[in-house]
């Protein structure tokens, strides 16, 4: 338990049939840390979670969790872990409190230490009015809430967290981010998956960005950032008609691969100059007549760093 | 979630020296009774669910017994409430099969809702779960005995040899109800959704019930469907409880009939040594 590591993957493989879900998937996470796994729909992600908290059997390579070889001491591993899945992994005939009894008497907690351990969780997460009905009477974020408290019983060292806001409402998912924060602020290691950009940029000390099996980058979110050039000049115009045109103005002083967003009549460009470039901008949007709403020059999103790492959108479905 | 969350949770269980073999048997037998006890806990929350896999039995004793019994013939007996005296060890029998669909339906709603992951991940003994199921069917299935008994000594059933061979009865009934229960742990970790499992277990239930001496006694029945009926697992349970609690209908002079005490053992011990290797297999299988 001296490791400084509390997550340790080696070249992880992972077949289903002819299909490769994992393709040599290397992984180190310190202690205390929260680290993203990034990546579309069908990219591997759950697969690794699901082999690291020791669910699935795997083809090759090596993992170690909280000090323990997956493999090999599956058990101890168990002992000290927590798993959220993507789907609330509650029993939805019991009511909350009996669900936090039942897992952790299931953890090996005496009666009375699991009522009390309920009474404890119940209170944190802010269930303490709905202790007594069903888990299948709860909100979508109620539930997540008793599912990742469920995940909290023992005070996990490692705590994976498998798009643990996935479904959920902006004022939820906030809830679930501090959760996560206060959590790593005492010491527990988080392994989260995401396909939303935001939720990695906000919570995770290091990203690896998946796609179809592998690892494509690594770092922190600035660093993914920086990976793919520096400043990107950006213009919001007011009229969907003159989104190609303003690309057009764009790529004519950026120079760089436009990115055009027609949701948010958002188009963007690398620039190497950036107080020239804004400048320039102005100048020839006015010319050609075309109102924008917002002109300014900033750093690239992970959204953007995704793209530019994987070729496609973070968002988007990976074809089979 | 305003309040941070501490981590003054009980420490997880020493890094040490891995548990003894008493002590994981310790832990096999507490995690199968809180296993158990949960699956109470959904008869207690959940009464509606139980209700309906009474009120079918006890319809069918009601229709049976009253409505078509009065144009049933029992071989060997014409007393008036002869054909419920008949009709009522089917329906204990019949209980038994249906309650598999409630079997398989909470295994696939576990698998399916994740439920089974979250066990998983956790330092569970791994068989807890089928064997906490199994003990709670059969303790299910001793409420719905003593319902049913009830209702048959209401409508003029009773024993007739003694407190000895009823008991005996009632065990070769729940050893059917053990077997019947694997079958449906294994079919609720083959099916994709809970909704698949009424949609199999009801329309395959029935005739099996009907082709056998739940209802009609075979030697009634057309040669060769008599002789599928007489060899129809169900037939060999039910024709020994009759046998034992002294109730009409006994017949048929093929080999099964004359050893129905016999086979209401076999078959159930058979279907244990086919389904519970194939339950392990299926459940081992969920790591792949």
């Amino acid at each position: 338990m001296t490791n400084e590591f509390a997550v340790v993957a080696e070249g992880l493989h992972k077949r289903y049939g002819r299909s490769c879900a994992l393709d040599g998937v290397d992984l180190t996470v310190p202690r205390g840390t929260v680290h993203g796994l990034l990546g579309p729909n069908g990219a591997g992600k759950t697969t690794a979670v699901r082999i690291l908290a020791t669910l699935l059997r795997f083809d090759a390579g090596r993992a170690e969790v909280a000090g323990f070889d997956v493999q090999r001491e599956p058990e101890r591993v168990r002992a000290r872990i927590g798993l959220t899945g993507q789907y609330a992994a509650v029993d939805e005939v019991l009511s909350g409190r009996q669900n936090l009894i039942m897992f952790a008497r299931l953890f090996h907690l005496s009666p009375r230490a699991a009522r009390a351990r309920a009474d404890e969780l119940l209170e944190q997460f802010d269930l303490v009015d709905a202790a007594g009905k069903s888990a299948a009477q709860y909100s979508g974020g109620m539930r997540r809430r008793l599912d990742l408290a469920a995940s909290l019983i023992l005070a996990p060292d490692v705590l994976f967290l498998d798009e643990p806001t996935t479904g959920l409402d902006p004022r939820s998912r906030n809830g679930v981010w501090d959760g996560v924060r206060s959590l790593v602020a005492g010491g527990t290691t988080v392994l989260l998956t995401t396909q939303y950009l935001e939720e990695a940029d906000q919570l995770a000390d290091r990203i690896s960005v998946i796609d179809t099996g592998r690892v494509v980058a690594e770092g922190t979110s600035d660093e993914l950032k920086s990976q793919i050039g520096g400043d990107r000049i950006e213009v919001v115009v007011r009229d969907a008609a003159d989104l190609a045109s303003a690309a057009h103005v764009v790529e004519a002083v950026g120079g760089g691969a436009v990115h055009t967003d027609p949701d948010t009549r958002r188009v963007s460009s690398p620039v190497r100059d950036r107080v020239e470039a804004l400048g320039d901008v102005v100048q020839r949007l006015r010319e050609a007549g075309i109102v924008a709403e917002d002109i300014g020059v900033r750093r690239p999103s992970l959204d953007e760093a995704f793209l530019a790492l994987t070729g496609h959108r973070a968002e988007e479905e990976v074809a089979a | 979630m305003s309040t941070a969350i501490s981590t003054s949770a009980p420490a997880s269980s020493p890094a040490t020296a891995a548990p003894s073999a008493l002590t994981r048997l310790r832990w096999w037998v507490c995690d199968s009774w809180v296993m158990t006890k949960r699956n109470m806990t959904h008869v207690v929350r959940e009464p509606e669910e139980v209700v309906i896999y009474f009120t079918l039995p006890i319809m069918f004793v009601l229709v049976f017994g009253y409505v078509f019994g009065s144009g049933m013939a029992v071989p060997g007996a014409s007393s008036d409430s002869a054909y419920r005296e008949f009709l009522l060890p089917g329906v204990f029998v019949m209980t038994m099969l249906y309650g598999l669909g409630a079997t398989a339906s909470g295994i696939a709603f576990d698998v399916g809702r994740g439920v089974v992951d979250r066990f998983r991940s956790m330092p569970v003994t791994r068989s807890a779960l089928v064997t906490g199921r199994s003990l709670a069917d059969l303790l299910r299935a001793l409420l719905e005995m003593t319902v049913l008994v009830v209702c048959g000594l209401l409508v003029g059933w009773q024993w007739h040899r003694g407190i000895g061979n009823a008991l005996l009865a009632v065990g070769l009934i729940l050893l059917l109800r053990i077997a019947l229960t694997w079958m449906g742990i294994l079919l609720g970790l083959i099916v994709p959704n809970p909704d698949l499992v009424a949609v199999i277990v009801f329309p395959t239930a029935f005739p099996l019930t009907a082709v056998s001496n739940v209802f009609v006694a075979p030697e009634l029945m057309p040669g060769w469907l008599g002789a599928v009926s007489e060899w129809n697992p169900l037939s060999a349970t039910v024709g020994a409880i009759r046998e034992l609690f002294g109730n009409p209908g006994l017949g048929g002079s093929s080999w099964v009939a004359e050893h129905a005490l016999v086979m209401a053992v076999v078959w159930p011990l058979l279907m244990l040594a086919i389904f519970v290797p194939l339950s392990v297999w299926r459940y081992q299988r969920l790591s792949r």
